[in-house]
């Protein structure tokens, strides 16, 4: 049963001719996506690696202004820790270690047990970067890659803690996409301003650290461990939560903080 | 022909300006005008988007079967968007940052496909494409304007350097916290239309409807 064609139609709306230039404009517009896509790619990932070190630079608080950013990232050691044991590994090139593509890869990473997964990041390396400071040969600062679900997204952040592993020096979020102008101040001044001094284990070793809801008060004795939560982002801040105790616990870094804080009270 | 391309970069700065005039793409121009240079990026963005899609749009438009038309135009556009993405994370990494999605959202901004399917597919490649640098440079023009009064009035600088120093600086100027956020953008939008409809009386729209006073006697 032919449908009544209306009268203007002409060669170009056929079938045939439809379909061809589908097709045809698919495969240039692809061709250029891609092109672009793999020409740059070089480029972009310098830039993330730049703005990766310049973070690490940041929260460890030797950004000066004037300076090159490579040029302070030289002065951080960087190491690779086996983070079961707890200890350093030399086996691993530590500039091109990358956590992310490690966790993807199943020689090279292991799964998280789902109860052990308060990050929600599913595969972790089995190895870690840490980014250590040290000032006349004594170790100042030391630095942790951190990430984990939020409300939306995968947060990445950096965690700087004093030489007892248990004092934080500050913490930042390079990358996330949490709701703007609620979530999102977890990468903003006024939010990380509140973290350096808190501690993450109590007397006891008990991880205590922790974003609450509202504001924390100040008598209380939890004080020193409890950070005001970001208004109008519950869930943002127990992605923090999530994260933070995942990677300085058992599963994450916690042998090798360990490993550090008996060596900074032996010493 | 000369006269045309000149009414067709020209026309959109005032007379038929893309955001004054046609209300089209302010979605983005609250978004991005808390400072100038991200805006100057947004601006390079949308005008090379919307000049090489009007001009791809318009290579093709006597090819182009009428039932996929829409779709077709979208693909080149988001097609341009990616390559303009691509290329501002390479070249322009902070920038595009602070830009974030809002490249991105080109894709559906009304001012670029509001060209191809008005403008480029009933008239010649090179039209359609000053046609496009037309009405980027009509959308920059009020994003600069937005943007260099945010960034003044809001921090008290211009690109980043300082024109009115703040008290925080140990200045005088104490900075207007409202222009940080995206409502502000609307009132100088608002403001900048009123101000371009006072002296272009011309744009004024006509009521869509009056309320027509009845006498008694009328009703009888």
């Amino acid at each position: 049963m032919p449908e009544p064609q209306p009268e203007t139609t002409t060669a170009r709306d056929s079938v045939g001719r439809t379909l061809a230039v589908a097709f045809l404009v698919s495969l240039l517009c692809s061709s250029l996506v891609a092109t672009a896509a793999v020409l740059l790619r070089p480029r972009q990932e310098a830039n993330e690696t730049q703005h990766i070190r310049r973070n690490i630079v940041e929260v460890a608080g030797l950004l000066e202004s004037g300076r090159d950013v490579e040029e302070l990232f030289d002065r951080i050691d960087t190491r690779i820790v086996d983070l079961q044991t707890g200890n350093y590994v030399d086996d691993v090139d530590p500039l091109r270690f990358d956590p992310l593509e490690a966790a993807r890869d199943p020689a090279r990473s292991l799964v998280v047990p789902e109860e052990l997964d308060v990050a929600g990041i599913g595969r972790r390396a089995k190895w870690g970067s840490v980014y250590l400071v040290r000032t006349n040969g004594e170790l100042t600062t030391l630095v942790l890659p951190v990430w984990g679900r939020g409300l939306w997204s995968m947060m990445y952040g950096l965690l700087a803690l004093e030489p007892d592993a248990n004092t934080v020096v500050g913490i930042v979020f390079y990358e996330h996409g949490e709701t703007p102008g609620l979530g999102d101040q977890v990468g903003k001044r006024p939010w990380r301003e509140l973290w350096p001094g808190k501690k993450l284990f109590d007397e006891s070793d008990e991880l205590k650290l922790e974003v609450v809801k509202g504001r924390v008060a100040p008598d209380s004795p939890l004080a020193p461990y409890h950070v005001d939560g970001i208004s109008g982002a519950t869930l943002t801040g127990r992605g923090v939560n999530g994260l933070l105790h995942y990677w300085v616990g058992e599963h994450g870094y916690g042998p090798y903080l360990k490993r550090v804080r008996s060596q900074s009270e032996g010493s | 022909m000369r006269n045309e391309m000149k009414r067709a970069l020209l026309n959109p700065l005032v007379d038929n300006n893309p955001i004054t005039l046609q209300v089209l793409g302010v979605c983005s121009a609250l978004a991005v005008t808390t400072s100038l240079l991200p805006s100057l990026y947004m601006c390079l963005a949308l005008t090379t988007v919307a000049a090489l899609s009007s001009a791809a749009v318009s290579a093709i438009r006597r090819y182009l079967p009428s039932s996929i038309r829409i779709i077709v135009q979208m693909t080149i556009i988001a097609s341009l968007v990616i390559v303009v993405d691509e290329t501002l994370k390479a070249f322009a990494f902070e920038t595009s940052r602070e830009l974030s999605v809002f490249v991105g959202l080109i894709i559906t901004n009304c001012i670029v496909l509001g060209r191809t399917e008005g403008f480029a597919m009933h008239n010649p490649v090179g039209l359609s494409f000053i046609d496009g640098i037309g009405n980027g440079l009509g959308y920059s023009l009020i994003l600069i304007l937005v943007a260099s009064t945010r960034e003044l009035l809001g921090a008290g600088t211009l690109l980043g350097i300082t024109v009115l120093p703040t008290t925080a600086d140990g200045g005088w100027y104490n900075p207007n916290g409202m222009m940080m956020l995206p409502p502000s953008a609307f009132f100088i939008i608002g403001l900048l239309i009123w101000a371009v409809r006072s002296w272009r009386v011309e744009q004024v729209e006509k009521p869509e409807f009056r309320i027509h006073e009845v006498h008694r006697t009328e009703v009888l």
